[in-house]
């Protein structure tokens, strides 16, 4: 029997056993964004048919980090930034469990801005949720890395003289093999979009537009979306980068303008995850490295049977 | 050490193959019967500039790189030679000769190759005086010409090999086995003809000098050379570690590579990835996973990593770091070795936090105390670090195979079974609370479940934290959470006290005077305090190598049995006095301190000397270490 038997274990579940029966520390103000991520990640869960102990939620600092606190599941909030280098080294070490990270735009566009690029570049198996909600929330409003041009705060007085990053064509660029957006206002499309994010087979990035009603009360969160998969207007193969990488260059050029595209923008459903390019190398355990500690029969082998012929 | 020995130098520029020449010649010697140790000394360069690496040879045990050394072989620097241009750059190419001599014993031998050197030059270094003055022998020969012969230019390291053997009356049949076991080919064939080549000439020309390779004992086929690097990683390997992330940074690249190349064997998985930051990272999260993992850097690597340490000991995920020293500031010296990172390794990230630091003072206790540091942080939940230096990376040494002769083990700690969390305690919602404040066994360890594990759910988080590990700021929870996490110091204290001291007794019992060391120069120490007590001393030295949580009482005792004691370290502060003194709180005017800097290790040597001087109340002659007395002295 495998030590980790909550893992496949085929069983209903429904949104509701994704709810800590703890109370949380409430951080998230009324109207909040944020609280759609979460309705949509629930929704999700019973949709790809996993239950909350095969499921590894990292998340990073900040209003979005807090996530866990909301969800049930085994959580990791780990440090400002960092919740992709360890998530993906969970997911290597028992490729089995359902790996979601999820951090704001602060942590992926800012001061992780290296590990987003990376496991992006190496398509780990895993979704990246990113709240991007324009804003550093929880230390009150200061600019974020997708905050737009001129967006004045306490930090940034006169106005900001950055451009914002753009995040579907950052993530495409580096390498992700699912790039989508969605909305906390649009709920029937963001739980879809996470299901589908979460059965991708590589790395699914999911920009998640939130709302912060307290900080950023101006921002385009606010203004009606267009579904790109609705709109006959906008008619693409998802499976072209050309096209992807086209569509959404003029999308993020025309965010700020108040003209928001959704949905999904790149699937590439041919590339390897980092885990089968590992394994191609030879450079991956066959079996999850995690169950080697719990089963009484692993061979442990000594290093001085091994590897002390070549000091000889 | 007693009896005759050789300190053999071969030096050249960074590139020309000195090191991979120097430790084919250290395994001839061992399999010869010697015990060898070497030294290493390079620029950060890649090719070009002063290297050398000595091999000391004796009949019986050899502990340090020795005091100067007492054969030279100067191979020149290729790459001081621009090929495209002939440019040459002035006495650049002459530096393995020029640069080496100050540190040559009375009576030494020096070869040189006047193939790549040239005349002018020499006629620069005043050589013959000098040679008359101290008694070398000097044999100026064409190796590049017999390398270019029958081979190619770089092969006169093998005609330089081969010309030691000739005046040094050693059998050339280890030289040839090595050849035939590393090289296949052309290449092979092209070497051993330098080799014979090379031995022939110079074995009939005239001699002049009395050094030769020390008797040997029959060699034991169970001696095997390796480094510190070689000990970390082995020990680390047998002891179930399957997860390696790291960033490339001398000198922690050595252990990287080994795990790397290894680890795959193992059914194991390396990392190299884009920063230290995600280094520490990722091993946590396997760790998090169920998998005994490590990471490690340098210095300013590891600088990178205080903040995913911190993360590590709050949410109480094993994890073992290895913290490679160079001498710092910043970048520091990337290839010299300094003891210069402990305050860093100890009191690094924010809090009032805590980890477990070993400081193995030679290639066993390498092997020894990573063992022990995975044992303790999976045991006890927290971070561990093996804090050594580019002197125990880079230096190779004989041990018998049968030291690595011991279980391995896979033992993730405090881990529960699914079995054991459907016994253990929930909250009401089901949640498995991982972070009890009084644990079941009255230890300070609240066991651990892994994802995956039904009904194991919990939170792990940076944040203060209540049992079932959500955020949580009320006082009397932090209070127990804090006292909670820094019990575990005091239980592995008693933990190691009673079974696994790695402290390193040597010399007298009742000496009257001490020398404290920790890490790297333990074994440099002990062979100064045995010369120290031929010569009429009575000495004792202590090598520390448990920094946190640090021996107190032992420390105390030994302490208190000396009339003073002189601490020894790589640094220019003296740290580990300061850590001495804070940690045991009294003995202040004891202790004073030896220090050197200068990116050079100790020789024994200056030990000698420094003890001379402090208990004499001279000043100390040599310019290149530090006295500082006793507080209030």
């Amino acid at each position: 029997m495998s030590a980790f038997s909550a893992i496949g274990e085929e069983r209903e579940t429904d949104r509701d056993e994704f709810t800590p029966g703890i109370e949380p520390q409430a951080t998230w103000c009324p109207g909040c964004g944020d609280f759609g991520v979460l309705k949509a990640l629930k929704q999700a869960m019973p949709m790809v048919g996993k239950n909350p102990d095969e499921v590894a939620l990292f998340t990073g600092i900040g209003c979005s980090g807090k996530l866990n606190s909301y969800f049930e599941s085994y959580g990791f909030h780990t440090i400002h930034g960092r919740e992709l280098p360890v998530a993906r080294a969970a997911k290597l070490a028992n490729p089995e469990l359902e790996v979601i990270a999820a951090g704001g735009d602060g942590d992926n566009y800012g001061i992780g801005g290296n590990h987003f690029i990376h496991t992006a570049r190496e398509n780990h198996d895993m979704v990246s949720i990113v709240f991007n909600n324009e804003i550093f929330g929880l230390t009150k409003g200061q600019t974020s890395p997708t905050s737009p041009k001129g967006h004045k705060s306490k930090t940034q007085p006169s106005g900001s003289a950055k451009s914002p990053i753009r995040p579907l064509s950052l993530s495409l660029t580096a390498g992700a093999s699912y790039v989508a957006r969605t909305a906390a206002v649009n709920p029937n499309q963001a739980k879809e979009i996470l299901a589908e994010a979460i059965e991708h087979d590589g790395f699914a990035h999911v920009d998640f537009l939130t709302q912060c009603p307290t900080w950023n009360k101006d921002a385009k969160q606010y203004v009606p979306y267009t579904d790109i998969q609705q709109s006959d207007e906008y008619d693409h193969d998802v499976s072209d980068r050309q096209e992807a990488a086209e569509i959404m260059y003029e999308t993020e050029s025309k965010l700020y303008e108040g003209e928001v595209l959704t949905g999904r923008y790149y699937v590439d459903e041919d590339r390897p995850s980092y885990q089968e390019e590992k394994s191609a190398t030879g450079e991956m355990p066959d079996e999850p490295l995690a169950e080697r500690y719990f089963d009484e029969d692993a061979e442990w082998e000594r290093t001085a049977d091994e590897l002390l012929d070549y000091h000889k | 050490m007693t009896g005759q020995e050789l300190i053999w130098r071969i030096a050249g520029g960074s590139g020309d193959g000195i090191d991979s020449t120097s430790q084919n010649f250290a395994k001839a010697l061992m399999r010869s019967g010697l015990d060898v140790f070497t030294h290493r000394h390079y620029p950060s360069r890649i090719r070009g500039g002063h290297t050398f690496v000595e091999v000391r040879a004796s009949n019986d045990d050899v502990r340090s790189r020795g005091d100067g050394y007492n054969f030279l072989l100067a191979l020149g620097d290729s790459f001081a030679r621009n090929p495209q241009e002939g440019a040459y750059y002035g006495n650049e190419e002459v530096k393995p000769l020029s640069e080496n001599l100050h540190d040559l014993r009375e009576g030494g031998v020096i070869v040189y190759d006047e193939g790549l050197l040239e005349e002018d030059d020499i006629a620069d270094l005043n050589l013959e005086e000098r040679a008359e003055e101290n008694d070398w022998h000097v044999y100026p020969l064409n190796l590049r010409e017999i390398a270019r012969e029958h081979g190619r230019e770089v092969m006169r390291n093998t005609a330089g090999v081969a010309a030691t053997a000739a005046l040094l009356g050693m059998d050339t049949s280890y030289f040839e086995e090595l050849i035939q076991e590393n090289m296949s080919g052309d290449v092979m064939e092209a070497n051993l003809k330098v080799l014979d080549q090379a031995y022939d000439e110079v074995s009939e020309m005239d001699h002049d000098h009395d050094l030769t390779i020390p008797e040997a004992e029959a060699h034991d086929e169970d001696q095997v050379l390796l480094s510190g690097s070689n000990a970390i990683a082995y020990g680390a390997l047998d002891e179930g570690c399957r997860f390696i992330s790291g960033y490339p940074m001398t000198p922690w690249t050595d252990v990287f590579t080994i795990m790397s190349q290894n680890l795959p064997k193992f059914g194991g998985i390396s990392e190299q990835v884009e920063d230290e930051i995600a280094a520490a990272s990722l091993a946590i999260g396997a760790s998090h996973a169920g998998v005994k993992a490590m990471s490690g850097s340098s210095g300013g690597g590891f600088a990178l990593m205080s903040e995913p340490l911190g993360l590590a000991e709050m949410t109480e995920t094993p994890v073992v770091l290895v913290e490679a020293m160079r001498a710092g500031p910043s970048t520091g010296m990337p290839t010299k070795p300094e003891q210069g990172d402990l305050e860093h390794v100890l009191y690094t990230s924010q809090g009032d936090s805590s980890r477990v630091v070993f400081a193995p003072g030679n290639l066993r206790e390498c092997y020894d105390q990573t063992r022990k540091a995975f044992e303790i942080a999976y045991d006890y939940q927290i971070p561990a670090i093996v804090v050594y230096d580019q002197k125990l990376q880079g230096e190779l040494r004989n041990v018998d195979e049968g030291f690595f002769d011991r279980e391995p083990s896979g033992d993730p700690g405090s881990v529960l079974t699914e079995e054991e969390i459907a016994e253990a305690a929930h909250h009401e919602s089901g949640k498995f609370q991982r972070f009890q404040h009084e644990p079941e066994d009255g230890s300070n360890v609240s066991p651990r479940s892994v994802p995956g594990q039904k009904d194991g759910r919990f939170l792990a988080t940076g944040n203060e934290h209540n049992e079932s590990g959500h955020i949580s700021e009320d006082p009397q929870n932090r209070v127990f959470q804090m006292d909670r996490r820094l019990g575990k110091l005091d239980d592995i204290r008693t933990d190691l006290d009673e079974n696994a001291s790695h402290q390193t007794y040597h010399g007298p019992e009742d000496a009257d005077h001490g020398i404290l060391v920790w890490g790297s120069h333990q074994d440099t120490v002990f062979e100064a305090v045995d010369r120290l007590n031929e010569n009429g001393h009575s000495v004792k030295a202590l090598g520390v190598s448990d920094l946190m949580p640090y021996p107190v009482e032992e420390v105390s005792e030994w302490l208190e049995s000396v009339d003073q004691a002189l601490v020894v370290e790589m640094n220019a502060t003296g740290q580990f006095r300061g850590l001495t003194q804070k940690e045991i709180g009294r003995f202040g005017p004891k202790l004073s301190s030896l220090l050197k800097y200068n990116g050079n290790p100790f020789e024994p040597h200056e030990i000698v000397e420094g003890f001379e001087s402090s208990i004499n109340g001279e000043e100390l002659a040599a310019n290149n270490m530090k006295y500082v007395p006793a507080a209030g002295d």
